[in-house]
């Protein structure tokens, strides 16, 4: 089908299924660019897939007009492989929690990764189990008082991006579901990739986590609060635009533009930097020693699994020819009873 | 060991006589040489009519030192030739084996006719010039005891030197030396006088055509690219690797040119999942593994039940539960093959009986899971998948067909409904991704009739209950009638399932011979059964149910048809002997 013969709205994308999240939930923001971005894209819609898993976010694919499968817990990542690799024309999208994607499904999450697996993974970070009503989930921070923990809990969170980075995803990203814009730009960007794409995506859960992302998010905090990561630019941020980051030795560290120290000080940011390093180092900037950065951390490009894969089996083809029924009885020594 | 043993398969096959063997070897890789948990064997069973087993009792044992002395002498017939390495009767290898004193030497070898041949020295002496290293000389025994073998059985040489020139084709030093030994062996049987006999067996009648060996994994491998290439549709496989199933993978892995497209996932979960992507997706998808990986796809199943993909699920199943025996083989996975799901959660369950009918069930899962839009899992064992049979090649006109239809846009029309059924066998369109119009969506919550759409409705869900539960009934039109060995009625009848096939007809025909009344039948649908079962077995007096488990079938039987089935249950590893099967029927009949 022909690029230009696809043209879609909004509209085209919204399934007839009433949308079932609680009212003010983050979930439906991010719904709404996701509708918005993918008839940008001159795809047309039977090419689109959307495999979730288990948990709030993971209803998402009944809301879209395409095709879809709401999976089991944690295997959307398994499952999505398999859907990519059968048919390497479709755009595939993975749509996953906390709980999903980093407890149950984070072997799935990153083994997909690694093998440069070509999914735009959604990890919709509310910092809680939503669908079993609110217990704490991997990402919570320590000490996090819920139904299974009423003393908090003792375990160390884990945090998505630099564990995305860590198992070679090519593509990883953060947003917020309270800025419209750079989450819709980030999915555009997710979808231009080749590969494993990543994009965490801080979710607000107003029922059982309200407010886990305020100091980063809240329209008071967060110019002062985040760092908005643009290719090839200094790191610059602050509601006047006057504070950057810099490195000193191995460590980032937030200084004052003015006194000394100019923009030619600051970290100019490199998406696409084969060493991992740097964005590693960003990808740890916590709140509230540091604004949170948001944007692409990195983007670079590899063979994709299912190129790879084809490949070979082109390869097999050129060298033995397509195989047919015949040879695969005759691969082995014969003999003939008259 | 293992090596050896298939070399003279290989000869036996292309020298025309039908066979059946046993490989058996430790699970671990490097076993400690010389010890009991070692012993890695191989049992052939040849002949000039039709073989069903690899033999109750070996007329000849090879055995290369004391522990394997140790494990199979109780093997061996009474007066059977036995042929020893008497150099690995050392002090050492003796204690290793729980031997106090040599029994080549002592006289505790009663009943036997020993030979006992120093083939480790001969074999360095024949290549006392070879350029390799001592160590790697040594290793070169085997093939000397190969070819006094072939001289035994009037064998020729060239199936194994031509095998040797190609496996090691980069080393010709290594060449020379496995055939230098070899040939050593031959001519040492011809010119010693140490032996008074040799077998002549003459080449089995069989059905004309062309021949193969081929082991069960093999077969299914090329029967599941061969459903592949039938119906048009890609092959997916995801799987992780598992004793005795790995195999399946590794041969799949090698059909790239078939596009045959093989995912090695990072577990049995992933395995299973991506299977099902695969499916949604179009393709012909397989998962395979052994039991504790089924365990492992449990959750996954369910999503295939409810989603009503067409999915081939293998089981090659081993001793259990947990790690147990994953070199030997077992039936025990019947029953988590019937009911091992949460919910009501129906599966087609198929077994292949032999090796070369793992290929054909290999086409027949497809056929069906594609026809009925379902899930099939099909049970095997670590007895088919590493045993070996002469395999007359089906002719093109032999294979089966079959055609897989895939929903077309036109179906949108009016509203696209991915859970409307066929009446004939109530599947659900198989409508793929990247079909234009029929975009919908599937999942693992409970649908509605007709839509998909997700309904928790009361009388809905026991409805749809009901309808995968009737799917899975109506595949009962796809059985063929149960084919039965002997007459049609008489005192006793023998319901076998799976890899049992050939040691009960062996049983069976045996106590026929001696004019028992007695007939067998052997069930390769295990759900649905048979629709002529439950009648066949009122024609009897008595059921024998003869299983590698505590009973599985048995008890389905007793459940189903209200029969009083009896059983004869083994659960040591191994396969059934014929003569147990045989005594066991004439107990009943006694
Ligand atoms: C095998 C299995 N275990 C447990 C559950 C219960 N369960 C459903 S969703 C969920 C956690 C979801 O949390 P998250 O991924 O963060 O998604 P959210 O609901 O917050 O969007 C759990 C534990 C399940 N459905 N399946
Ligand atoms: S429980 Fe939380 S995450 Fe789930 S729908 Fe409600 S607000 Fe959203």
């Amino acid at each position: 089908m022909s690029e230009e013969a696809v043209k879609l709205d909004r509209k085209d994308f919204v399934s007839d299924q009433d949308v079932r999240w609680c009212p003010g939930c983050g979930d439906y923001s991010i719904l709404a660019q996701v509708q918005k971005v993918l008839p940008e894209l001159g795809i047309a819609r039977e090419n689109f897939a959307f495999i979730s898993g288990i948990g709030c976010s993971s209803r998402f694919p009944y809301y879209m007009n395409t095709y879809g499968f709401h999976t089991i817990h944690g295997r959307a990542p398994a499952l999505a492989s398999g859907v990519k690799i059968a048919n390497p024309n479709l755009q595939v999208w993975v749509i996953t929690g906390d709980g999903d994607g980093l407890s149950i499904g984070g072997n799935h999450l990153i083994h997909a990764l690694r093998r440069n697996m070509d999914l735009k993974i959604l990890l919709f970070n509310n910092e809680i189990y939503g669908l079993t009503k609110g217990q704490y989930s991997p990402t919570s921070e320590m000490g996090k008082k819920t139904k299974s923990t009423p003393m908090g809990s003792v375990d160390y969170p884990i945090q998505p991006v630099p564990l995305a980075l860590a198992s070679e995803a090519t593509f990883v990203a953060r947003t917020v579901d309270t800025n419209p814009k750079h989450l819709a730009e980030m999915l555009r960007r997710a979808a231009d990739h080749k590969g494993s794409a990543i994009i965490e995506i801080y979710q607000n859960c107003v029922i059982f986590n309200d407010g886990a992302f305020k100091d980063v998010t809240d329209r008071s905090v967060r110019d002062d609060m985040s760092l908005i990561l643009e290719d090839g630019k200094p790191m610059i941020f602050g509601k006047d635009s006057d504070k950057g980051i810099r490195i000193r030795g191995t460590k980032l560290e937030v200084v004052q533009l003015g006194d000394g120290v100019s923009e030619s000080d600051l970290l100019v940011h490199n998406e696409s930097d084969p060493d991992p390093a740097l964005s590693m180092l960003l990808s740890r900037m916590h709140a509230p020693e540091y604004p949170v950065p948001l944007g692409v951390i990195r983007a670079i490009r590899r063979p994709a699994y299912h190129e790879m894969l084809l490949d070979q089996e082109e390869e097999a083809v050129q060298k033995k020819g397509v195989g047919e029924i015949r040879d695969l009885l005759m691969d082995s020594e014969t003999w003939t009873v008259q | 060991m293992q090596l050896t043993g298939t070399q003279f398969t290989n000869t036996t096959a292309v020298f025309g006589n039908d066979f059946a063997t046993l490989p058996d070897y430790p699970a671990e890789i490097r076993a400690p040489a010389g010890t009991l948990a070692g012993v890695s064997s191989f049992q052939v069973n040849f002949g000039d009519e039709r073989i069903y087993t690899p033999g109750d009792q070996p007329d000849v044992l090879v055995a290369m030192n004391p522990a394997a002395l140790k494990v199979h002498l109780h093997d061996l017939r009474d007066n059977g030739v036995l042929i020893v390495n008497e150099d690995a009767f050392t002090e050492g290898n003796l204690s290793k084996a729980g031997f106090k004193s040599n029994p080549l030497e002592d006289g505790s070898i009663k009943g036997y006719q020993l030979f006992s041949i120093p083939i480790t020295k001969m074999t360095l002496e024949a290549l006392k010039d070879s350029p390799l290293k001592n160590k790697d000389r040594e290793r070169c025994k085997n093939f000397y005891a190969l070819g006094v073998l072939l001289w035994l059985y009037h064998r020729p040489l060239t199936v194994t030197t031509e095998w040797i020139e190609t496996k090691f084709k980069k080393k010709p030093d290594l060449v020379e030396a496995n055939i230098t030994a070899l040939k050593t062996g031959y001519h040492f049987g011809e010119t010693t006088e140490m032996f008074q006999v040799s077998y002549e067996i003459a080449p089995t009648k069989r059905k004309p055509g062309t021949y193969r060996n081929i082991t069960g994994n093999e077969a299914l491998a090329r029967g599941l690219a061969a459903a592949s290439k039938i119906t048009g549709r890609p092959l997916f496989l995801g799987s992780y690797p598992i004793t005795p199933a790995s195999d399946i993978l590794h041969e799949l892995s090698t059909f790239k040119n078939f596009r045959v497209h093989t995912f090695q996932a990072e577990d049995e979960i992933a395995g299973a999942c991506s299977a099902i992507g695969a499916s949604f997706a179009g393709a012909l998808a397989v998962t395979t593994t052994s039991g504790p990986g089924i365990a492992l796809k449990g959750e996954a199943l369910g999503l295939a039940v409810m989603t009503e993909l067409p999915l081939v699920i293998i089981n090659v199943q081993r001793g259990g539960p947990s790690t147990g025996l994953p070199t030997k083989t077992e039936q025990s996975d019947l029953n988590q093959a019937l009911y091992g799901r949460h919910g009501e959660s129906p599966m087609c369950v198929l077994a292949a009986r032999s090796p070369g009918d793992c290929f054909y069930m290999g086409i027949e899962a497809f056929r069906i899971a594609t026809k009925y839009m379902c899930p099939v899992l099909l049970l095997t064992d670590g007895y088919l998948a590493n045993g070996a049979e002469p395999w007359r090649i089906p002719e093109a006109s032999e294979i089966p067909k079959f055609e897989v239809k895939m929903a077309q846009p036109e179906l949108a029309e009016g509203g696209f409904l991915p859970y409307k059924r066929d009446p004939n066998t109530l599947a659900r369109p198989w409508a793929i991704p990247g079909t234009p119009a029929l975009e919908h969506r599937i999942g693992g919550l409970e649908k509605a009739a007709d839509t998909g759409n997700v309904s928790y409705d009361p009388a809905n869900h026991e409805a749809m209950v009901r309808t995968r539960q009737a799917k899975v009934e109506k595949i009962v039109q796809e059985i063929p009638p149960l084919e039965i060995t002997g007459e049609k009625s008489g005192k006793l009848l023998v319901v076998g399932w799976g890899g049992t096939y050939g040691s009960i007809q062996a049983g069976v025909r045996r106590a026929q011979q001696k004019g028992l009344s007695v007939s067998s039948v052997h069930i390769q649908h295990l759900n649905p059964l048979p629709p002529d079962l439950g009648e066949i077995m009122g024609r009897f007096e008595k059921i024998l149910v003869p299983e590698l488990n505590l009973g599985q079938l048995r008890n389905l039987l007793r459940a189903t048809y209200l029969v009083d089935a009896q059983g004869l249950n083994k659960i040591k590893g191994l396969p059934f002997r014929a003569v147990e099967i045989l005594e066991k029927i004439e107990e009943m009949l006694g």
